[in-house]
């Protein structure tokens, strides 16, 4: 350290190596200390009993109805709220690109799509109750000016399609900003072409679009999936712990116990990673299909 | 034709209705806290509640630091590996995914077991170590996009030629990190900045579950016992998460377009 002498390259390249490691090393600490120990724990702590002995009991104790139940309605909402967000997203994003609507409308769509894709969490929720809360504007609108009582016909704000409704908010946006890529890569030419040899539109995207955005929906399906199953701010705002989802089941654990077991409750995180990571991995197989298309 | 223009006009219609009628319906409810008329009461009972103030403020600065060290810890490894470690670049991409693919519940329970007050590293044992924690908390949730806007401005830039430049001028590896190739992805950096404090801002499952006085608990907390507090948080919220993404629009127009340093 205290030599003065020009460094030459046979003292240079060691000192330039532990560069290139001391550079990647606060990274990779970083990445095994806040996301590869804590979920390995997790698993680990999944197969472990009170007593401190290695057990399947956890996992067989996730096969409750109480937490079973939760599971199903937690896939169900991410499923709707995926599928839903998805259709919706694409047919936003088919309009506003292939759809001769003025330019500037675009940006302005995708623009906001960054925003909202963004604004999740409690305040999401807040927003959903002014609307379609028992006080909200369209409730109030709708029993007042159209005589539809919503709430009286079976809809509320804290249940199932609540709370789908709710997810849209972010999902739909999502799948614009992802799906707009894939939509760009339909090349103008095929259009033309299949124009040209005499097919209608409907023909054209039977045929051609639809399969050639098909990989590129499905992966994005399967984000959303994941996106929703893992969201709890949002739902925990809107009901509070009165509906029984895992995010909210697993928070509930981690505040007080409610499981009473810690084995069980790193169970149903296991269950909540192995979930999210199954869709995560179709997304990955399906995009590396999809991108063979846009190039 | 007609018809096409006809059928994208009502799909962005509908998806329009979709999106603005609950921010109409925020806002309106956000206006009726004073019986009658239209007022910005609401708002004004929001300024002056001081755990506003301090929950913000709290939420800012953790969002802050978390910031800095996203930035320490994201843009030496993507120089490093981008220059001379390109077979670690699968290792970056997959260890960035992983923050989308883990739940950020688990992420929290997997700290609160793993770090507790008896464990080797007692983060949650006292206050300050439980901020160091959320703050690092916070930059695991942002680690996806801080990576994905700082590689994208090093792809801009050719930073082998900036390097070689400066190492000819005598500067040494930290110099040129911090003075030649920080500089040149400054907007990328910065979008990665605003993109962070949108995200954590709010964030609600961590800082609750860590027991941090944060701006997302305390969101919560009011939305549970208020009526028109809430719609008017939840408008200033919006407007927070606009200000970071215009921001990041803003900045992409300053963006170096490529690496056209090549003669």
């Amino acid at each position: 350290m205290t030599d003065t002498v020009i460094p030459t390259a046979t003292t240079a390249r060691p000192r330039r190596l532990s560069f290139e490691w001391l550079g990647v090393a606060p990274f990779i600490l970083f990445a095994v200390m806040f996301l590869i120990l804590p979920t390995l724990y997790l698993v680990g702590a999944a197969f472990v009993g009170r007593d401190g002995q290695l057990t399947l009991d956890n996992i067989a104790g996730l096969f409750t109805e109480q937490i079973l139940a939760a599971y199903w309605i937690s896939i169900r909402i991410s499923g709707a709220s995926a599928i839903l967000g998805a259709l919706a997203g694409l047919a936003i994003a088919l309009a506003i690109i292939r759809g001769r609507l003025p330019d500037g409308l675009r940006s302005a769509v995708m623009t906001f799509s960054g925003v909202a894709s963004n604004f999740a969490g409690v305040p999401l929720a807040f927003a959903f109750i002014s609307t379609l809360g028992r006080l909200g504007l369209v409730t109030i609108i709708l029993k007042t000016v159209f005589d539809i009582d919503i709430y009286r016909a079976g809809f509320n704000i804290l249940s199932f399609w609540g709370l789908t409704l709710t997810y849209l908010y972010f999902q739909i946006p999502l799948m614009i900003l992802m799906i707009a890529p894939a939509i760009d890569g339909l090349k103008r030419e095929w259009s033309e072409a299949s124009q040209t040899l005499g097919a209608t539109p409907l023909q054209f995207w039977l045929y051609v679009g639809f399969p050639i955005l098909w990989p590129s929906f499905l992966g994005t399906l399967s984000l959303l999936f994941a996106n929703a199953f893992g969201a709890i701010a949002t739902a925990y705002a809107l009901t509070g712990s009165s509906l029984n989802i895992v995010p909210i089941l697993l928070y509930a654990q981690i505040r007080g116990d409610a499981l009473q077991n810690p084995g069980l409750g790193a169970a149903l995180a296991l269950g909540m990673i192995i979930i999210t990571a199954a869709a995560n991995i179709l997304y990955l197989v399906i995009s590396a299909r999809a991108e063979r298309w846009m190039r | 034709m007609k018809a096409d223009k006809f059928w994208s006009w009502l799909v962005f219609g509908l998806g329009a209705a979709y999106f603005l009628v609950p921010l109409i319906a925020t806002f309106e409810f956000s206006l009726k806290m004073r019986r009658g008329y239209y007022s910005f009461d609401a708002y004004a009972s929001v300024f002056a509640d001081p755990d506003f103030q301090a929950t913000f403020l709290y939420s800012s600065l953790v969002g802050l630091l978390a910031i800095v060290v996203g930035v320490l810890v994201v843009v030496p490894a993507v120089y490093f590996v981008r220059l001379r470690l390109p077979h670690l670049r699968p290792l970056m991409e997959f260890i960035t995914l992983l923050p989308l693919i883990i739940p950020a519940i688990v992420l929290v329970y997997g700290y609160i077991r793993l770090y507790n007050s008896s464990s080797v590293i007692p983060f949650t044992g006292s206050a300050l170590g439980t901020d160091i924690l959320l703050t690092c908390a916070y930059v695991t949730l942002a680690l996806p996009y801080m990576y994905r806007a700082v590689d994208t401005g090093m792809r801009a830039i050719d930073i082998k030629t900036l390097t070689e430049a400066a190492q000819i001028m005598g500067a040494d590896t930290p110099r040129i990190i911090a003075t030649v190739i920080l500089p040149n992805i400054l907007v990328a950096v910065l979008s990665g900045a605003f993109l962070t404090f949108a995200i954590v801002i709010g964030e609600f499952t961590i800082t609750s579950l860590l027991n941090r006085p944060g701006f997302g608990p305390y969101l919560q907390i009011v939305g549970a016992n208020r009526a028109y507090e809430p719609s008017a948080l939840a408008i200033l919220s919006f407007i927070i998460t606009w200000g970071a993404m215009g921001m990041i629009q803003l900045l992409a127009r300053f963006a170096p377009r490529t690496s056209a340093r090549t003669d």
